[in-house]
């Protein structure tokens, strides 16, 4: 049963595998209910995770997207969630010039013993972006093309 | 000024393969890249508000050659950043530079002037800007045509030169307030949106943005052309050229000097410069940074701190 009632929106999740995604998994263990708009996508490190990566999530009609990776001085690679966690703040800091709400992206740290703290960071996480709702979705054709197309979808 | 200029470099051509600077172009309103070999060639020098082209781009592709730079301010900011990122080598390159009093934005001047497919004859004198196209003189004030860049311009003497010509130029400010960011932000998310996709929609995804930036130095193995990994498709669709866009931005945090070169070779004049400016600003905000400033630092997001100065720890 999702925690919230109604449609379900797209939010990409990005979490390290040595934390979060051990997180989201002790979370999953206990059986604390979660809302399930997540789609989990597991990466070795946050310092992996390229900020383009959240930026072709949106490209591709994401609503939101959440990054979670190990608390600083915790990473398994020592230094990775540091490089990590400059470029996401960078990110989080324009990504409001492209016309994307900067609340339908976040970047958080979870352990993998922290199962209580998953199920709080994905609640609030998900109702925040639901409170936005769905994003515009970013069209793949021309926009000529697309009102072409239009009145044949109606 | 310009003598002293040209002085200077046939003084010291002898010792390099060549020097770049601006030569007058196909008419008189467009300046060009110009290669000095001999010193005859240096008589072809010009310097003024066309010299519009940051020749820093060709710096990276003649590693290994020992050349000469002409440049203003914002020029010497990307020959900095190139420097700093060891793209380029400090002893193949001699840096000339002069106090710059602005440059000219040629979409300014066609929509004043019409067609500037020819022009006659150009004259600029206290401020003033007189181009004559079809025998007919326009008259413009410099700084209505002005490159928007130079009207917050904070360095307008070469922040780095081995070969300073004349007298320094107090900046135009002292602090850029972004105010264009202030104002694209007054509209609301909605508003933004449509901004980009009309403005992608006319995108030609001709890659003269990245090809004229002087530090997008990838080339032949540029994410958006290769196939592994395959960032952007063939489409011709807004997401890809969108995408393509926040790729050129992203990949400049930290590094873009602002030169503004992405925007001038854009054939559509798209406003591509206020994505990188956002990214500056953030990297300003954040790091307390400015890219091409100083050679020997760091760019913020090749380093860390333990304790970051202004980012603030996750409260969730
Ligand atoms: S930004 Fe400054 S240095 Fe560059 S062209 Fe304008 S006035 Fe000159
Ligand atoms: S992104 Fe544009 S303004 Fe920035 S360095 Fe490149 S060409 Fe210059
Ligand atoms: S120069 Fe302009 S038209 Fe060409 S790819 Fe860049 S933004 Fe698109």
């Amino acid at each position: 049963m999702p925690v919230l009632e109604g449609r379900e929106l797209r939010i990409v999740g990005f979490l390290c595998n040595w934390c979060s995604y051990g997180g989201a998994d002790t979370a999953g263990v206990a059986r604390f209910e979660q809302p399930t708009d997540l789609r989990v996508i597991r990466v070795p490190c946050s310092g992996r995770i390229d900020p383009l990566f959240v930026a072709k999530a949106f490209m591709n009609g994401a609503d939101g997207v959440l990054v979670s990776g190990c608390h600083p001085r915790d990473c398994h690679y020592a230094e990775g969630n540091f490089y990590a966690r400059r470029r996401l703040e960078v990110f989080k800091n324009v990504i409001s010039v492209l016309g994307i709400e900067p609340e339908r992206f976040e970047y958080t740290w979870v352990s993998a013993s922290e199962g209580q703290r998953w199920q709080e960071v994905v609640t609030k996480f998900t109702k925040q972006v639901h409170a936005l709702g769905p994003m515009v979705s970013v069209p793949e054709v021309s926009l000529d093309r697309l009102a072409a197309l239009e009145p044949a979808q109606s | 000024m310009l003598d002293q200029l040209k002085e200077t470099i046939k003084k010291a051509l002898p010792e390099l393969d060549f020097v770049m600077g601006w030569g007058m172009g196909f008419d008189a309103l467009h300046a060009t890249p110009l290669f000095m070999y001999e010193p005859e060639d240096v008589d072809k020098l010009v310097w003024g508000p066309l010299n519009i082209q940051n020749l820093a781009t060709y710096l990276p592709s003649l590693k290994g050659k020992k050349v000469g730079i002409v440049v203003k301010g914002c020029d010497s900011r990307s020959v900095a950043e190139l420097l700093q990122e060891k793209l380029v080598n400090r002893d193949e390159v001699v840096i000339f530079g002069m106090a710059c009093q602005g440059t000219v934005n040629l979409t300014k001047v066609r929509e004043i002037v019409g067609n500037t497919g020819l022009v006659e004859d150009v004259k600029y004198e206290n401020g003033k800007l007189t181009v004559t196209a079809d025998g007919q003189p326009h008259e413009m004030l410099l700084k209505d045509v002005r490159a928007d860049k130079c009207g917050y311009c904070r360095f307008p003497n070469a922040v780095i030169s081995d070969h300073f010509v004349g007298e320094e130029r107090a900046p135009q400010v002292e602090e850029d307030t972004f105010e264009d960011l202030k104002e694209f932000e007054s509209q609301s998310f909605e508003e933004r949106r449509d901004f980009w996709m009309k403005e992608m929609d006319r995108c030609l995804r001709c890659y003269a943005c990245r090809n004229a930036c002087p530090l997008c130095v990838c080339r032949d193995h540029c994410v958006a052309q290769s196939r592994d990994p395959h960032w952007v498709s063939q489409q011709d669709g807004i997401r890809d050229k969108f995408m393509f866009q926040i790729i050129h931005a992203t990949h400049m945090a930290g590094r873009c000097t602002n030169c503004g070169e992405c925007e001038r070779a854009c054939p559509v004049d798209i406003p591509v410069l206020l994505l990188k400016r956002s990214f500056n600003r953030a990297v300003k905000n954040t790091f307390a940074y400015d890219a091409g400033l100083d050679a020997g630092a760091t760019p913020p997001l090749l380093a860390f701190k333990v304790n970051e100065d202004n980012i603030k720890e996750k409260e969730w």
